[in-house]
Order: C-alpha cells, then sequence, then structure tokens
C-alpha cells in the first residue's frame, strides 16, 4: 500500500486583489508514493511543488480531493488529530528554519518534547542523532555558530528525532553551495537506506534528483504533468513541457539560440538523435550513416547518468542527397529516437 | 547649592518615588502590554489564531488611546482611576494612569516584534506537532527576546520621562521636585540637580537594557 495516496487533490487561493479569480496552486494532482521510495518533486518555482508538500503533512489544508498518509486520511482529519500526524512526518527546509534562540541541542529536542518523551529518552535519542548527523561537537553551539551544511544537518537530525517513517524535503539544497550539496544528498541516502525513511524531495535542481531520486514527478502550473521512473521521465519525456524542463537541465540538448548559431556553423542537416542505455550503440547508427555514403559530424551532445544508467542526445550535421539522407535517417529511427531540427 | 543641601532630604524621597512610580507601572503596563500585544500577534489574520474579530476590536482601541497626549490623558481617566484603586490624585492615580497609557504602547511594541520572529521557523514548529500555544510561549517569544527586552528598555526610558508630570494629580517624584522647588523659586541648580539624577537613572537602564539584549543576542 502507498504510504502517501493523493487523490485528485486541488488547492486554491483566494485572489490577492478583490474580484480576482482564485489562484490554484495545485491542480487536480494524484500520486501515489511507495514506502521506501525517494520521490522527486521537480518543477519550476511557482509550480505548486512547495504547496503540494505542505498538504502532505497537512500545513495547508486541501481545498478538495483526498490525501491520505499511511492509511489515514488527512482531508476530515480535526486539527488536533493532524498535529500527531505531524509529529509522524519529518520536514526540512531550504531556509534550515532552525530556532536561532535554541542550541543544536534544545533543535533536535523540541519535537521530542512535543511528543511527550521523557527527559532520559530526550537525551539518548539528541545524542544518537548528533552522532549520525556528525555534529556531536556542536551540542552546545547556537545556530548561527554553524556553515549552511551544517544547518541543515542539524535540521535533518531534528526532523528525525521522532522517527518519522516519511521525510519532506522542500528545496533542502537549495542554499547550499555544489560541495555541501552533496554531502546532505548523501547524508539523505543514508536515512532512506539505514532507517527505511521514505523521502519526498521538492526541488528545481536536476543535480538532486540525478543523485538521489527514484521516482520523479514534474510539476508545471499546478499540474503533474509527468510522473515515474526517474531514468524513464528525463531520458524519454512525453509531455511537451516536461520536454522543455528537461531539455533545461539534461546535458546535450541545445536551446534555440544555440540552434540557430549551429545552423549558421554548419552545413546540411541538423539532427538530434537521442540514446537510451542499453537500447542501440552509438556506433551501429554512425555505421549506417557511413553505408548510405553520407558525410556527418558531431556539433553538439551530451551524455547523462542517472543512478547507474546513461542517456544521451547527439546533434549531428549531415550532409547529402536529401533522398539518401531520409532513407538512413528512417532505418536509425526504427531503433532510436531521431529528432530533426529545422 | 546651599539650597541643594537644605532640600537633600525631598531630593532622596523625591528619587525613590520617581523610582516606585517607574517600577510599578513597568511592572503592570508591561504585563498588560505584553499580554495585549500578544493577542494582536495571535489573533492577526494568518497568524496562529487568526480571529478577525478579537483582532479588530484590540485594534481599534489601542488605535483610539494611543493618540491620547498623557498630560490629557491624566485627567480623562482621573474618575476610571476613581472607581479602581479609590483616588484619583497622588503617586498611585499616576502609575494608574501611566500603567494604561504604557500598556497600550508596549502593545504595540510587543507586537511589532513578534511579528519579526520569521514565518518559516513558526512553520518548521507547526510541522513538528506543536499547538499554537506552544509554539508562541517555546518558540515565538524566545525567539524574539533579544528585540524584545530593547523594546522594553526603549519603553521604560519614555516611562520615566512621563512620570515628570505627576504633579498635575498632586504626585510627587523627580518632576514634581525640579518644578516645585527649582523652577517656580528660580533655582536652577535644584532643576539641574533633578535632571542629572533622571540623566543618570536613564543611561543606567539603557546600558542595562543594551547588556541584557546582547546577552540574549549572543552578539
Amino acid at each position: 500500500m502507498a504510504l502517501v495516496s493523493l487523490t485528485n487533490v486541488t488547492k486554491t487561493y483566494p485572489a490577492a486583489e478583490r474580484g480576482g479569480a482564485p489562484v490554484v496552486a495545485v491542480d487536480d494532482v494524484s500520486l501515489d508514493i511507495e514506502p521506501g521510495d525517494v520521490y522527486g518533486i521537480i518543477g519550476y518555482s511557482g509550480a505548486g511543488k512547495s504547496t503540494l508538500v505542505r498538504l502532505v503533512n497537512a500545513l495547508e489544508p486541501a481545498t478538495s480531493g483526498r490525501i491520505t498518509v499511511d492509511g489515514r486520511d488527512l482531508t476530515e482529519m480535526p486539527e488536533r488529530e493532524l498535529r500527531g500526524i505531524r509529529l509522524g512526518i519529518g520536514m526540512i527546509f531550504q531556509q534550515f528554519n532552525l530556532f536561532g534562540s535554541k542550541t543544536v541541542w534544545d533543535n533536535i529536542a523540541y519535537p521530542l518534547r512535543v511528543a511527550g518523551a521523557s527527559r532520559a529518552e530526550i537525551a539518548a535519542r539528541v545524542a544518537e542523532l548528533l552522532e549520525f548527523v556528525g555534529l556531536a561537537d556542536k551540542a552546545r553551539n547556537f545556530p548561527d555558530q554553524l556553515s549552511g551544511g551544517q544547518k541543515q544537518r542539524v535540521g535533518i537530525a531534528r526532523a528525525l528525532a521522532t522517527s518519522p517513517r516519511l521525510l519532506l524535503a522542500d528545496e533542502a539544497t537549495s542554499a547550499l553551495d555544489p560541495e555541501t550539496t552533496q554531502e546532505v544528498l548523501a547524508l539523505l541516502k543514508r536515512v532512506n537506506r539505514e532507517f527505511g525513511v521514505t523521502i519526498i524531495v521538492i526541488t528545481h535542481e536536476m543535480d538532486v534528483i540525478q543523485s538521489i531520486a527514484t521516482k520523479v514527478a514534474v510539476m508545471d502550473g499546478g499540474r503533474v504533468i509527468e510522473h515515474g521512473d526517474v531514468f524513464e521521465v528525463f531520458s524519454s519525456p512525453r509531455n511537451p513541457s516536461s520536454q522543455r524542463f528537461v531539455a533545461t537541465v539534461v546535458k546535450g540538448i541545445p536551446s534555440p539560440a544555440e540552434l540557430a548559431v549551429l545552423r549558421e556553423r554548419h552545413q546540411g542537416r541538423i539532427v538530434t538523435i537521442s540514446f537510451r542505455d542499453g537500447d542501440v550503440s552509438q556506433a551501429s547508427v554512425f555505421l549506417e550513416l557511413a553505408a548510405a555514403g553520407l558525410e556527418f559530424e558531431l556539433v553538439y551532445g551530451g551524455i547523462n547518468d542517472i543512478q547507474g544508467r546513461a542517456f544521451g542526445h547527439l546533434t549531428l550535421a549531415i550532409r547529402g542527397a536529401d533522398a539518401a539522407i531520409d532513407a538512413a535517417l528512417s532505418r536509425i529511427a526504427s531503433r532510436v529516437d531521431v529528432t530533426e531540427v529545422d | 547649592m546651599d539650597r541643594l543641601f537644605e532640600l537633600q532630604g525631598e531630593f532622596w524621597v523625591a528619587a525613590v518615588e520617581t523610582l516606585y512610580m517607574v517600577a510599578l507601572t513597568l511592572l503592570i503596563g508591561g504585563f498588560a502590554g505584553l499580554v495585549l500585544g500578544t493577542v494582536l500577534y495571535t489573533t492577526r489574520p494568518g497568524s496562529l489564531l487568526s480571529n478577525r474579530g478579537v483582532y479588530n476590536v484590540v485594534n481599534v482601541v489601542i488605535n483610539f488611546f494611543r493618540p491620547i497626549p498623557f498630560i490629557i490623558f491624566i485627567a480623562a481617566v482621573q474618575p476610571l482611576s476613581r472607581l479602581v484603586i479609590g483616588t484619583g490624585i497622588g503617586n498611585n492615580a499616576l502609575i494608574f494612569a501611566l500603567s494604561l497609557a504604557a500598556s497600550f504602547a508596549i502593545a504595540r511594541i510587543v507586537e511589532q516584534n513578534l511579528l519579526t520572529v520569521s514565518p518559516g521557523v513558526i512553520e518548521a514548529a507547526r510541522s513538528m506537532g506543536a499547538g499554537p500555544l506552544r509554539i508562541l510561549l517555546t518558540i515565538v517569544i524566545p525567539e524574539a527576546l533579544g528585540p524584545l527586552i530593547l523594546g522594553y528598555t526603549f519603553v521604560l526610558v519614555a516611562i520615566v520621562d512621563m512620570t515628570a508630570v505627576a504633579g498635575l494629580v498632586g504626585g510627587g517624584g523627580l518632576g514634581t521636585f525640579a518644578q516645585v522647588y527649582g523652577y517656580r523659586q528660580f533655582e536652577p541648580v535644584i532643576t539641574w540637580a533633578a535632571v542629572l539624577l533622571i540623566v543618570a537613572f536613564v543611561q543606567g537602564v539603557q546600558f542595562f537594557g543594551n547588556w541584557l539584549a546582547r546577552k540574549v543576542l549572543r552578539r
């Protein structure tokens, strides 16, 4: 059974101005998140990702639709009961949101106090978590004495304090430099593997999805426009707007401006061939072109690695008789995706 | 100068009276202001316990009383003072009026400072299942404590200033002392003695407030 299940969930905010149209932040979203998943939700800012994740721990009530967490329906639940649900869901934030007036130790102890844990339980659990995130020596420090990466590690320890089954990460690495981002992602990976915590990762960064997510949903304008296995969605996006989105983060797809430059510099027809790991070798495609007596050169391209599987896009400028090119391309197109750029 | 020595007794009595009025006002008005300001903060639309009705009533009441000049306010609340504490004159009547006026001013300062607490931090506490009251007492107020202390210090200095008009309702203190023995008897030395003591007192308070806020903010 899915750990988190959203069915036709919509969230509307009243219009900012009198008489304006209400703002639809999340539009008819249905998603199932299975236990053990690291589920990435990617999209541009304003796509509704952050609102969506806040519906899952009921920080915001849904306008319509059904949300269940661990089999319990949140939509009709009174606020007091929702607090109990939130205790069992950890959350980390882009700006860390640590309590500045409390020490690292007290930050991590806070959710345990809310849960009504005993003094001894708190002491044991906080010590254990500090050890896990590698900040045992910072227990008595205040958040403003820590670096960004350290702050997020405290945030993670705090979110894990009550041993939740689900962790929500809202742009958790967006305020960090690339190196620290990798550190924090590695820690999240450990959280998923060692404790079996299901993680929902909200991000606009491809890197984050690439390095930790197993599944991904692409959001645009409040809707989930595509979802599934990370490799599938990124290597062959079906929806036009997710293709556009994937193109901005996936290496190897030239932008319209870059295409214009390519066309100016190279003669012949410009064709993008998309490879997916294992499907077809690049060599077989090149041999096909060579066999047809066509002249070609590689003008743009890139290979991406997701979860140990590679996919990529190579853009070629092909010169020769139009008929010969068409024939060769149609033979190739039966095996790999070919997009002619005109 | 000789006159100051003659009036030494009265001078110190006045000083103690000022301290008494300031301390009691800070205690009563400070507490009432904290409650009022917290009510404003929590009932504000979108806040922890948003309640438009309560917010609007408190907001309007505070806005009604705040602009009244204190010297008129004392006279205006005199009947109320008689009703509540049994007298409309003397130091206690002044404390009554001053506490009332101060609580409205403090309410605004408390509200402003609580509003500086980052919504993200409050959201974090909510995401851990904390209820509104717990968030208010264990997160919002501690997070705003540094600026709150500075706010109270600011108000305390204003209260010292306002006690100077105690003479209007027959109260004492350094303000009355300076007027009665200094100003009206053409004794600038007496006036200046009162001024210097008040300045010293205010400096002390401000210094202490800054120190305490720095300690809380750890910077």
